[in-house]
């Protein structure tokens, strides 16, 4: 037997090949890691995975593996999809955070629109105050300015 | 004549998949029913019947139709993206959240700035604020809007956002 067995060939008891799949991604320092994924997946799986995959991007499928594979372990009943869930939730909240800070920003803005110009009603009040008749609506009607 | 052993009639969509027989006390049969044969499928591909069944016998039974479905959501995941699956989700879902708090701050730094500037206008305007309440422009109606001597006070600056 090779001395430098990978993590899933040393789980196995079995020797542990030149070409073995695992032993890039599983290496001997970090047995539980392949215990980890082998509890969840089966070793099978995740070799057929492996397989399936460029070789490039079998890093990162290992990993995130290795990573739902600790949030089903630590959370038998929801997993990783218990974290999406919450992740949800959250953005939900914010959203509507974000919605109603929004309204005020609205309604802030009109009301800034609003005291910058003169009020009609004050308008109105001094015309009728002087006996003049209402044109106050009427755009082309300026000689009460 | 061949002699004909009983079976069920409604075998689980699990049974029906490992073509075997489904026993009354199947462990897959209320969570993966006969009609939804594409559920059990996922969830065999990416987890297999056995650690299926492992996951299940460590759950409380009234959880393990969460458990299911949430299996189930991961296999989907994982389907289809074989590489990050539902880690993939989940970063992305990481990602909106970090814009719209970005978003969230900004828009509340904007808002800051809103309410010191409605307080700034109204204390510079010469028109007694009671006229700037018409019912015409619909201010008075908005709620925790207070008005003061000295023009239009916001209470939003002091508004406990949730």
């Amino acid at each position: 037997m090779t001395s430098t067995r990978c993590a899933a060939c040393k789980y196995f008891r079995r020797r542990c090949r030149p070409d073995c799949i695992f032993a890039p991604y599983f290496p001997a320092d970090n047995p539980q890691r392949f215990a980890c994924v082998h509890k969840i997946y089966g070793a099978s799986n995740i070799g057929k995975m492996l397989e399936e995959l460029p070789v490039e991007l079998r890093v990162d499928a290992m990993e995130s593996l290795y990573y739902e594979a600790k949030c089903r372990i630590q959370d038998p009943v929801y997993g990783c999809a218990g974290i999406v869930s919450l992740l949800h939730q959250e953005l939900h909240s914010a959203q509507s955070q974000l919605a109603k800070v929004q309204a005020e920003i609205a309604f802030l803005d009109a009301t800034n629109v609003a005291l910058a110009k003169p009020t009609s009603s004050a308008d109105a009040s001094l015309v009728q105050e002087n006996g003049i008749d209402q044109g106050l609506d009427d755009q082309f009607n300026m000689w009460f300015y | 004549m061949k002699s004909q052993e009983p079976r069920s009639s409604s075998s689980c969509a699990a049974c029906k998949f490992m073509k075997r027989r489904c026993t009354p006390h199947c462990l897959f049969a209320p969570y993966f029913l006969a009609d939804e044969p594409k559920k059990f499928a996922k969830v065999h591909k990416v987890f297999g019947a056995s650690n299926v069944t492992k996951i299940l016998n460590e759950v409380p039974e009234p959880q393990r139709q969460d458990a299911v479905n949430s299996l189930v959501f991961e296999a989907e995941e994982r389907l289809k993206d074989p590489v990050y699956g539902c880690i993939g989700a989940i970063a992305s879902l990481q990602d909106k959240m970090f814009q719209l708090q970005h978003d969230l701050a900004v828009a509340r730094a904007r808002l800051a700035r809103c309410s010191s500037k409605t307080s700034y206008v109204a204390s510079c305007s010469n028109t007694s604020p009671l006229l700037m309440l018409d019912g015409e422009f619909g201010l008075a109606s908005f709620d925790d809007f207070v008005v003061d001597q000295y023009g239009l006070t916001n209470e939003f600056r002091q508004h406990p956002f949730p």
